[in-house]
């Protein structure tokens, strides 16, 4: 009995094991090791900045497509495109680190509230009842619809303002599209001037909902030696690249000319002060090191 | 007639997770979203109809001749386990974008109570194989349909405002038996 039993259950159990093992031949399926490898160096976030559908399919194109960059991989930065570019064979080809920016500065403006908005707490359903809640349609409503979609904790509300932590951005770009007035825009971390402000509306519509706002005077994108800056669809829009392949020989004209004050150099706002001073800190150790072990580093 | 009656007591009636409580593990844990659960369902119900045939000629060419009834549950989780790892290598083989839908739910599956419940259950009732392979397929789309209720209702819950106390896990175990209660509603109509 006992030993009906246990021959039984050892005879299927060895039964299963041969067919398994039997199978892991018959449909053994052969996996390039890299991909495996590239899905580690990866951040595994699946944030889609690459533009495919996650980590694991960004690294598969990599391995079998010649044509698609090893720096694609904004989240992970410059170490995983190294680590990308040596599994895969593949010249690291980095751009321009760039980093998610906010176009509104409707704490200094004044923006008065129209009404008070009680709803759902997000930004697409407060921009959906009367063109938001603020008196100007293109600010920042503040509900957080971009931290929510942040995958790397790099955003957080501050006064009713979202802040971008420039340590934590990887410029993955997953915010940009969900802030229902399209406030936020990326832009290159070395840009020098940027619009503050991300109205469409003329001069007499900005004046009367906000103290800061863009007035569209053209004065900037007539004084730019460069042409970097336009107007599209009413909103001043600067070619970064063009701005920064013309250098700092023109002064920042633009910035001078601005009447409102709201085109400015880069450095403070949507940064917070002690963010931005752990940022110069770390920027200024990193040169160090650069400068020691002498390798060519990107004009900054 | 049968078949019928069958079919609609292993869906609403005999509801493998309402009403047998069986498979609570997936019920709970793959009922986040809509498309995991739907991908989860049909994991079930793809395993339970190979895997009952399987059990069945087991029992009936193994465990009755030798008379080793008593044996049945762990020759059945051996028979089970190693069939999904089976099925799981010959998708991965051979129809990958099925492997694809359904391969991170296969391991899941290997021990799923909910399996086992099934293979012994036909064996309870004493159903031939034609019977037990339609009854598996229903009780997998019995399985399909709670735990597509359940996400439906949990995405649902997840935009409500909860006490912290009851968000996740805490709300959708009340849903659960607020399901479980509701569907006791089919009691009595299929004996």
């Amino acid at each position: 009995m006992v030993l009906t039993s246990v021959l039984s259950l050892l005879a299927l159990g060895f039964f299963c094991a041969v067919v398994l093992s039997a199978a892991s031949r018959v449909f053994y399926v052969e996996e390039d090791p890299r991909v495996e490898a590239i899905c580690e160096a990866l951040p595994g976030a699946n944030c889609g900045g690459c533009g495919y559908a996650g980590c694991e399919a960004y690294a598969i194109a990599v391995i079998t497509d010649p044509d698609v960059s090893a720096g694609l991989c904004c989240a992970g930065g410059a170490e995983v495109t190294v680590a990308v570019s040596e599994l895969s064979g593949k010249a690291a080809g980095g751009d321009d680190p760039e980093i998610s920016f906010r176009r509104c500065v409707k704490d200094q403006g004044k923006v008065q509230k129209k009404f008070e908005y009680q709803g759902v707490q997000s930004c697409t359903a407060a921009g959906l009842l009367q063109d938001g809640p603020d008196a100007c349609k293109y600010s920042c409503l503040g509900y957080g619809d971009c931290v929510k979609a942040c995958p790397f904790d790099a955003m957080y509300i501050e006064n009713n303002l979202v802040i971008i932590d420039p340590e934590m951005c990887v410029a993955c770009g997953a915010c940009i599209n969900v802030c229902p007035n399209h406030v936020l825009e990326m832009i290159p971390r070395r840009a020098r001037v940027q619009v503050f402000c991300s109205t469409q509306d003329k001069m007499k519509a900005v004046m009367d909902v906000c103290e800061a706002g863009c007035i569209n005077c053209m004065k900037c994108v007539k004084k730019c030696p460069a042409k970097a800056i336009s107007q599209v669809n009413g909103q001043i829009k600067i070619d970064q690249a063009a701005c920064l392949a013309y250098g700092p020989d023109c002064a920042e004209v633009c910035v001078d000319a601005c009447p409102r004050d709201i085109l400015r150099l880069m450095c403070p706002v949507g940064i917070s002060a002690k963010a931005q001073e752990a940022a110069e800190a770390k920027a200024a150790a990193e040169a160090a090191k650069a400068a020691e072990t002498e390798t060519p580093q990107p004009t900054a | 007639m049968e078949y019928f009656l069958l079919f609609i007591s292993a869906i609403f009636v005999n509801n493998i997770v309402l009403a047998q409580y069986l498979g609570q593990c997936p019920y709970l844990g793959c009922s986040k979203e809509k498309g995991v659960s739907i991908g989860m369902g049909g994991a079930v119900i793809f395993v339970m109809v190979i895997a009952t045939p399987l059990t069945w000629v087991i029992q009936n060419y193994v465990l009755v001749p030798l008379e080793l009834g008593y044996l049945q549950t762990i020759m059945f989780i051996l028979v089970i386990a190693s069939l999904v790892q089976l099925v799981e290598m010959f998708l991965k083989k051979s129809v990958p974008p099925l492997y694809n839908a359904l391969g991170i739910f296969l391991p899941l599956i290997t021990t799923n109570c909910a399996v086992l419940g099934v293979a012994i259950l036909v064996q309870r009732k004493e159903f031939d194989l034609g019977l037990s392979i339609f009854y598996s397929f229903a009780s997998g789309l019995g399985f399909l349909l709670a735990l597509v209720l359940l996400a439906a209702i949990r995405e649902r819950l997840e935009v409500t405002h909860l006490p912290k106390s009851m968000q996740g896990v805490s709300a959708a175990l009340v849903m659960a038996g607020i399901m479980s209660l509701s569907f006791m509603a089919f009691k009595g109509m299929i004996s």
